[in-house]
């Protein structure tokens, strides 16, 4: 008979062995899927984790591409683990994402064509700010009404988008742009470029932005005060509050900061890879950042190897998928199954397995 | 002298061997597709036209494809790495694939592109698309002969010249017939939805319209009009024969063969230069799918003529007199609609109702 016995802390050596274990178990499985779907597995896995890092056809290309594609999602949860460690749950960042890009947007396009260094700094700080007052609603809504913020933040996604599609055939629409949907192009525009900071790598200031967020996020939460109310109001509410957390201010900073940071994904996004606001801007960076957020065990330095590691992932799922001719459900499938696993075997780290012999029966 | 002459003979008996060798003298085609090849709709047909080249060119060509690829920053890696893997020819098949194409284009001058319903050229991007104004026209004609209600519902996508083209065109046909009907148009803002095309179609039939015509790619109003009985559709993109004879009683088929077997082959012989067309019935890019039985025989008969007549450019669908939806003169009695006017489209004809979302 075999049970499962809760530790009495969670195993650190397990901590660290499980996401090797989850890959594993992943490449067992998802081999075997590639198998079923008549691919060479070995081939197909190797397309995958190893063609973007070493392939030499591919890998000067594809190495800072993993940079690039973890930018956005590696900066939205830095500032959603937050507040997932204290126990709140923003659920929006899509939306928050979507809000700081037109914000940003926006606030460069109304000074267009003007030829000004300032106009990129501006951008950025509207992006922040729009996603930080989109983030502002469930924030003030809970604190005053005590909804639950993790329905309203994720309902005002749909508004958001609702109000991306408008803004791209609207009042952002290129007047130059033969009556097509989409903004003039952010990237092309010498004021709002999002430059390339080193040639041919793709890396831009949102890069930059995200490894920033992640020192500072690591600093807030060992050594600075409110760091320590984060972690203490997630593990022991009622402590917290006996300590003086406040809860209202607590939640306005965890649900504003990583509005801010899910705002500046976006203008950097916008600014540059994507260089434009188009009706199908975001492709669900602010919900992949919730996987990535707790792939990354809610701690700065994990969070940047998930983001990389979901990064590479996409790329290297992409690469797959048009030289072996792999669907691209299967992909998905692949990358469903190493979340699951991630958070299957997680289960190790908090319980032992005991098993007990027949003879005591 | 000899031996340079047998290490060239050898190089060439190599490349003309099977196997690894002679993968570098096929031709390597690329496709990037916005949606599934199995959505029943845009994408198929893309992809449709992607075997057709295999087909054509058999042993002298490859082909690779990448499905569901996001239009911005994710389309721009997909076609960089199809580049750096060697493919010659690229054909981006979404419109938001336009500036991405357009970069990468620029960093790979011997690898050519060629992006649908855009209006970007480089000299190594041409952009191509279809009429589908004019499979439109006869859908018009169709659903304005066979309404009982009166009442005609159009599941749009997003409000761009292509579709508000479609709407004009259609509803044009259908007023010639039938000065009586009535267009109401849903805007889904997607062009892949099934839940919230289903949801569009069943309450436009809900409020009385017995013809529903879809600008968007996936087969599910053809289902909820199957479920509400006596209601007509369209297949789009594809022929979606699946729901023939009823409720879908004809259909416009984006048939790209053609198109992307002639630019591989320019591709081949060398002969591919920049260009931008925009093809119709006439030369097969635009096809109408079979009209089912549950069409009366004099209808389906006048539907043929209303097509061979566009095909051979006899007949415009935007010939005058035509107003704006303001009462302002668009077209003078006689006069037909130029390309520029067309591909800018933007406002509605006289006679529909609503604004064009802003």
């Amino acid at each position: 008979m075999t049970l499962l016995e809760k530790r009495p802390q969670p195993s650190r050596a397990w901590a660290w062995a499980t996401p090797l274990l989850a890959v594993a178990l992943t490449l067992v499985a998802g081999g075997l899927m590639f198998a079923a779907l008549g691919t060479d597995p070995i081939a197909a896995i190797r397309t995958i984790f190893y063609d973007p890092l070493f392939n030499p056809l591919f890998a000067g290309y594809s190495r800072p591409q993993l940079l690039v594609k973890a930018a956005p999602l590696i900066l939205i949860a830095t500032g959603l683990a937050l507040g997932f460690r204290a126990g709140i749950w923003n659920i929006g960042a899509e939306g928050q994402y979507i809000i700081g890009a037109l914000c940003g947007a926006g606030a460069g396009l109304a000074l267009y064509p003007l030829d000004l260094r300032l106009i990129f700094p501006l951008m950025v700080v509207a992006g922040a700010a729009g996603g930080w007052a989109w983030a502002m609603i469930p924030a003030i809504l809970r604190t005053r009404f005590n909804t639950n913020e993790i329905l309203t933040s994720l309902l005002l996604v749909y508004v958001a988008e609702n109000l991306l599609a408008s803004m791209a055939v609207g009042a952002l629409r290129n007047p130059d742009g033969g009556g097509f949907p989409g903004s003039r192009n952010l990237s092309q525009w010498g004021s709002s470029r999002n430059v390339e900071l080193i040639p041919d790598t793709g890396l831009h200031w949102g890069v930059v932005a995200a490894m920033i967020a992640v020192i500072l996020a690591y600093v807030l939460l060992q050594r600075h005060l409110m760091g320590h109310h984060i972690r203490l109001a997630g593990q022991a509410p009622r402590a917290a509050r006996f300590a003086g957390v406040n809860p209202s201010r607590l939640i306005v900073f965890c649900l504003g900061l990583s509005g801010a940071l899910a705002g500046l994904a976006g203008i950097f996004e916008a600014t540059g890879p994507a260089g434009q606001i188009t009706i199908n801007f975001n492709v669900g960076y602010g919900f992949t950042a919730i996987i990535v957020a707790f792939l990354g065990r809610l701690h700065p330095v994990g969070i940047v190897l998930a983001g990389l590691l979901m990064a590479l992932t996409y790329i290297g799922g992409e690469l797959a998928s048009f030289t072996l001719g792999i669907p691209a459900a299967a992909i998905q499938a692949f990358q469903g199954m190493l979340l699951f696993f991630l958070l299957a075997v997680d289960v190790l780290t908090n319980y032992r397995i005991r098993t007990w012999k027949g003879a005591s029966a | 002298m000899t031996t340079r002459r047998t290490l060239l003979g050898a190089a060439a008996a190599l490349a003309l061997a099977p196997g690894a060798w002679a993968q570098d003298d096929k031709t390597k085609v690329g496709f990037v597709y916005v949606g599934p090849v199995g959505d029943g709709g845009w994408t198929y047909e893309h992809d449709q036209a992607r075997r057709a080249v295999e087909a054509e060119y058999g042993d002298q060509v490859e082909t690779v494809f990448q499905e569901n690829v996001p239009e911005g920053a994710d389309a721009e890696r997909v076609m960089t790495q199809m580049a750096l893997s060697g493919a010659d020819l690229i054909f981006t098949t979404s419109f938001g694939y336009m500036d991405p194409t357009m970069n990468v284009a620029q960093k790979f001058p011997d690898v050519k592109f060629e992006h649908a319903t855009g209006y970007k050229t480089a000299e190594n991007v041409s952009n191509y698309s279809a009429r589908f104004y004019e499979g439109r026209a006869v859908q018009g004609f169709i659903a304005g002969s066979m309404t009982q209600t009166n009442k005609i519902g159009y599941i749009a996508s997003f409000p761009i010249p292509e579709v508000v083209r479609g709407i004009n065109a259609s509803y044009l046909a259908a007023k010639a017939v039938n000065p009586e009907i009535e267009f109401s148009v849903v805007w889904a803002f997607t062009w892949f939805d099934p839940g919230k095309e289903a949801d569009a179609a069943k309450a436009l039939i809900e409020q009385g319209a017995d013809v529903i015509l879809q600008h968007t790619d996936s087969t599910a109003p053809q289902a909820a009009a199957a479920e509400a009985g006596n209601v007509i559709t369209f297949g789009q993109a594809s022929d979606m024969a699946e729901y023939a004879p009823k409720p879908r009683v004809s259909s416009i088929i984006d048939n790209w063969a053609p198109y992307y077997i002639d630019r591989v082959g320019a591709v081949m012989d060398g002969t591919w230069e920049s260009q931008s067309v925009w093809q119709g019935i006439g030369d097969g890019m635009v096809e109408i799918g079979e009209i089912s039985d549950a069409v009366p025989e004099d209808v389906k008969a006048r539907a043929l003529e209303i097509r061979d007549k566009i095909a051979s450019g006899e007949m415009h669908p935007f010939t005058g007199p035509i107003n704006r939806q303001d009462g302002t003169e668009w077209l003078a009695d006689g006069e037909t609609a130029t390309d520029e006017v067309l591909l800018g489209m933007d406002f509605y004809v006289e006679g529909l109702t609503g604004d064009i979302p802003n």
